[in-house]
């Protein structure tokens, strides 16, 4: 058996390959990013015409993949936690067609934030489309489970939700890898009735539905990873039962091992594909004096044991501060909450200093800051609203320049919102995937409201944050700009540098005093892409 | 027999390639391996640091716990110090001794050096090393080098050969003076 060191993501990417994926739909968000990258630049995915360049959003990835899966093929949805949001409204309806080809949604959550504005628990959104969720353990797991997902979907005639954490999905290990299974032919679907979610039509799915339930718990009962392990330390101690969810299982593992002369036994359920195994949990409260669940992300399981027990019986969890209420388990607050604390000899340093994310030195993002910056301190109500990507570090020092950043897209809507109000000077930064990604939409609103507001599109030629992938309206700006009905007069694009700076300030002066929607497009390609195609270049011209 | 590893220093000073490098030796080796990294936002110029765990047993946590790392390698003191909670009492910081100030706030050098040199560490000034070998880059190989000697759960050689591994595919001449960087760094670690 062949075995390859992966990232979590790299697992998940490989093993949709090998079940015989056809096409990938998704757009970057970290820790999902590098399953497509990996997709992209896969010898085996090339070979076998596997679709996968990026999409504008989340959405349009989700209703693509839908359309793959109504010709009979395997579709893979990738997306950061967040981007569930984005596509809900496909995705929740994915669950009421129902699916032909397997479609599986990879929803990677970031708990702790480390590049996130929040750290919502994708399950809830597995559970609210009433559709079968996996949850790997580690990196040979997620490999794994990539073809009982598909094949799962398949027999349900259902999507399933596949979730991974930020330290599963950047993490490497060891994988022992498969064969490519070939992939299925083209065979659209025929039952229009199930596809077309006319009121009457909606009803009988959803039935089917709400019928397809005990299947899935029934996957769930007799699947292969949800084991139940048991450890016998001592005759004499108690059982304590542990639910433990994904990779909190090895969390769990660890502090075990850790714990020294321990009389306590243990009912370990390692839960890793969902809707929890009811029958199981019962079992477990029977021979256990409580049962503690630790999961990564919310407490979605947690609930779910409370309302299968007396109230009267013990379970602890997020919810009860055995475990953190918020942020993601690691092996210290595990064994904390297994009654083990580590107690490490070296307290915290006294010299040291947080060192922050920055925006590169020679980025354009910071001539855009800089010109605004000794702009806006002329109009004394002026508030720049920001939005997701490099350049929301312009809110950190030295700049301090952003008043909000909410979502995709939220800088535009939220300027015209101001505006509606009164605000003035309102003006929104926004960078191009972003704005492509769910931008032009409020756009559009402002243009027929005639709003006042000043756009400002960073583009730099890529969607720099999350490694430097392509941007979906690149070459388009202009264009989408006056399409959606921007005077052509105040579509201005500039180029940020030093040099330019009176040139810039002076557009913007312009821009902000005409009273209507103003476009300003400064157009720099981000330094660290710039850098790589030099390289590519060079390489190139070597050969 | 397990080394826990950490990682650290400050986005673009080459800590990943390190980490890509024992992973290769250690599947090699036919060691168990998990290796965590933060990709994303921090690596614009803020701290970067990567869990690496090795064992001839099954590794559960990708992350290691606080008390447990038998050695912190860091491209920058003051990185090293961001993880001192995480080492061993019998544990070792292999560090570069060359502060990187790119925060208005940074600690006075001094006190910073005086706490270092508290803990159980060995510094260097890496960067000087690899100016000097004309390799400005290769300076992360030279603190590899360094730290060599300290994983033990993989030899030098096994080390030394996954050095020319990873940088075949960028040609000799830029493997030549990695290996150049690194067997420096294994000398300077005899001292």
């Amino acid at each position: 058996m062949e075995k390859k060191l992966l990232l979590g993501d790299e697992a998940v990417a490989l093993g949709a390959i090998h079940a015989g994926l056809s096409g990938v739909y998704a757009y970057p968000g970290t820790p999902s990013t590098e399953i497509t990258e990996f997709i992209q630049t896969n010898k085996e995915a090339i070979e076998r015409g596997v679709r996968s360049r990026w999409c504008t959003n989340e959405k349009t990835a989700m209703e693509a993949a839908l359309g793959m899966s109504y010709c009979g093929k395997r579709a893979l949805v990738c997306m950061k936690h967040v981007g569930m949001n984005v596509c809900a409204d496909a995705f929740v309806n994915s669950a009421i067609t129902g699916v032909n080809g397997g479609v599986v949604v990879l929803a990677a959550d970031d708990p702790s934030m480390h590049s996130s504005q929040n750290e919502q628990d994708s399950r809830f959104y597995g559970k609210f489309a009433m559709i079968p969720i996996f949850e790997p353990s580690n990196q040979q797991e997620a490999y794994d489970m990539m073809s009982r997902a598909f094949e799962l979907s398949e027999r349900l005639k259902e999507p399933v939700l596949l979730r991974v954490v930020t330290r599963l999905a950047h993490s490497r290990a060891a994988v022992e890898i498969g064969k490519a299974a070939d992939q299925n032919k083209l065979n659209p679907a025929t039952d229009n009735a199930h596809w077309v979610l006319l009121p009457g039509n909606a009803r009988r799915n959803y039935l089917d539905l709400i019928d397809k339930q005990n299947d899935m718990m029934k996957a769930s009962c007799e699947s292969s990873t949800n084991d139940i392990i048991t450890i016998n330390n001592s005759d004499k101690g108690k059982w304590i039962g542990i639910v433990a969810c994904g990779i909190g299982y090895n969390y769990v593992r660890e502090a075990l091992n850790g714990i020294k002369d321990n009389e306590d036994n243990y009912m370990i359920m390692k839960l890793t594909q969902y809707p929890m195994p009811v029958e199981g949990i019962k079992q477990m409260a029977e021979v256990c004096s409580e049962i503690l669940v630790v999961e990564d992300g919310q407490p979605v399981v947690e609930e779910e044991v409370k309302k299968l027990v007396d109230t009267s019986y013990k379970v602890e969890g997020r919810l009860t501060g055995r475990l953190p209420r918020t942020g993601e388990l690691n092996p210290d607050n595990v064994s904390l909450g297994l009654g083990k604390e580590n107690n490490p000899l070296f307290r915290p340093a006294k010299n040291l200093a947080g060192r922050p994310p920055q925006l590169c030195q020679g980025c354009g993002h910071r001539d855009v800051y800089t010109a605004l910056g000794e702009v806006v301190k002329e109009y004394e109500n002026a508030r720049v609203f920001g939005d997701i990507g490099c350049y929301t570090l312009g809110a950190l020092p030295p700049f301090k320049a952003l008043a909000s950043c909410v979502d995709m897209g939220a800088s535009i809507t939220m300027a015209k919102g101001a505006a509606d109000a009164g605000l003035w000077p309102a003006i929104a930064v926004i960078g191009d995937s972003t704005f492509t990604h769910s931008g032009m939409t409020g756009l559009l609103d402002a243009v027929n409201d005639n709003s006042n507001v000043t756009i400002i599109i960073s583009d730099n030629l890529t969607t720099g944050m999350t490694g430097g992938q392509d941007s979906a309206g690149l070459n388009k700006y202009e264009a989408i700009c006056l399409g959606l009905g921007v005077d052509p007069d105040h579509v201005r694009v500039v180029v940020p540098l030093p040099k330019n700076m009176p040139e810039i300030t002076k557009i913007l002066r312009e821009e902000i005093n005409y009273k209507g929607v103003s476009v300003i497009i400064p157009r720099r390609e981000c330094i660290q892409v710039a850098a790589r195609h030099a390289r590519e270049r060079a390489k190139q011209n070597n050969k | 027999m397990k080394k826990d590893i950490i990682l650290c220093g400050v986005g673009g000073q080459g800590i990943l390639s390190i980490a890509t490098i024992i992973g290769e030796a250690a599947t090699e080796a036919g060691i168990n391996l998990k290796q965590a990294e933060v990709h994303g936002m921090s690596q614009r110029g803020g701290d970067v640091q990567s869990n690496l765990r090795l064992s001839t047993d099954p590794i559960w946590s990708d992350q290691i716990p606080t008390g447990e790392a038998d050695v912190i390698i860091s491209m920058e003191p003051m990185e090293a110090l961001r993880y001192i909670t995480y080492l061993r009492p019998d544990g070792m910081i292999i560090t570069s001794s060359k502060t990187f100030v790119n925060i208005p706030n940074y600690p006075d050098e001094a006190a910073l050096k005086s706490e270092l040199n508290e803990l159980p560490n060995v510094q260097l000034d890496i960067e000087a090393i690899a100016a000097e070998l004309k390799s400005a880059k290769s300076a992360n190989m030279v603190l590899l080098g360094m730290a060599a000697p300290y994983i033990e759960v993989l030899t030098v050689e096994q080390l030394r050969k996954a050095v020319s591994v990873i940088f075949a595919r960028k040609g000799d001449a830029v493997v030549e003076a990695n290996l150049r960087a690194f067997d420096r760094g294994v000398e300077a670690s005899k001292k």
